[in-house]
């Protein structure tokens, strides 16, 4: 028997941090995504403990504060991707507006700490979109660059073989065929 | 940023040489080992009891242990199959591709034949790489030929 899961992964998030939260007995409140305010004080050791048993479900607690702008910068790429909505500005001005920062200092930020150019990163999330979506079987290149609001195929298509260096049909059939040897074996 | 740690086996003395020198000019914050064989690359990761590697390279022909062969071990051992792995090879056949992406591989890199590819390449493997380590990505999707 072969499970095809769907999960929702900040409800995932949401819960296993609610829970490890809980079993220290602290009083705290959700006051942005990814982010919780302490309501008591904390020990350090306590603070130490907690961070550790998150990191276990690879949750980090960011404490600096370049890293935690970097993970908001990174939490609106991801709403501007998964959103069904069509924007009629483009991703730069999105990113800006949201964090209400200059786009040239967030993109500076960004490639500071991550290794990476913003603008990169926002490309190779869309592929990671589209691997996924690739692999779900359930659309086809067409709708997939619709939703990730590609103005063609072509479009989408080039980009995926500039990040990944194959071509969204090798990658399905590669993928395919490692699944499919893991489970011979 | 957090120290980034690699590994790299290759039989080649002077492949070892441009991958040393590719890293350093790089100027990241990381830390390479260099092993010359599977069999010393093995032992290596088995004898670790530090944090594993970030990233392994890992030359397709050795003598001793090739590179298939330490894959396969690395994907079946429980401490190590999480490790994200990089052929470097100097084949480009398509054949060889495939074979090392269906037995686990994540990055299949044709050796460059000059020196700032070289340093290009690896940059790009190495960010790309800490890009699914940081970004909460499914690294089973994380396949990429350079």
């Amino acid at each position: 028997m072969k499970l095809v899961l769907g999960y929702h992964a900040h409800t995932v998030v949401k819960k296993v941090i609610e829970t490890e939260i809980e079993k220290f007995g602290i009083a705290y409140s959700y006051t942005d995504s990814g982010q919780i305010e302490i309501l008591n004080e904390l020990c350090p050791i306590q603070f130490d403990k907690l961070k550790k048993n998150l990191l276990d479900y690879g949750i980090y607690v960011q404490e600096n504060q370049k890293e935690q702008l970097v993970q908001r910068i990174k939490e609106v790429v991801d709403e501007f991707i998964f959103s069904e909505e069509n924007y009629n500005y483009k991703t730069s001005q999105y990113i800006s507006d949201k964090l209400n920062l200059s786009y040239g200092y967030i993109s500076n930020l960004f490639s500071e700490v991550t290794l990476n150019t913003l603008e990169y990163y926002i490309i190779f999330k869309k592929i990671e979109r589209a691997k996924t979506m690739i692999l779900s079987g359930e659309y086809n290149l067409t709708e997939i660059a619709y939703q990730l609001k590609y103005s063609s195929v072509a479009h989408l298509s080039g980009q995926f073989k500039k990040i990944t260096g194959l071509t969204a049909s090798n990658f399905f059939k590669i993928i395919s065929k490692r699944n499919y040897s893991l489970t011979e074996n | 940023m957090k120290k980034i740690s690699i590994v790299l086996a290759d039989d080649d003395e002077d492949d070892r040489l441009f991958f040393k020198e590719a890293i350093e000019q790089l100027n990241l914050n990381s830390d390479l080992n260099l092993v010359e064989n599977g069999n010393e690359l093995m032992k290596y990761l088995e004898d670790l009891n530090s944090p594993l590697p970030d990233l392994v390279f890992l030359d397709l022909n050795m003598p001793r242990k090739g590179g298939l062969e330490c894959l396969r071990e690395i994907r079946t051992s429980k401490k190590l199959k999480g490790l994200t792995v990089a052929i470097y090879s100097t084949s480009s056949s398509e054949e060889d591709i495939e074979e090392c992406f269906v037995r686990g591989a994540n990055v299949y890199i044709n050796k460059p034949n000059n020196f700032e590819s070289i340093k290009s390449v690896l940059l790009k493997v190495i960010s790309t790489n800490y890009q699914y380590n940081t970004s909460s990505l499914n690294k089973d999707n994380f396949v990429m030929v350079v």
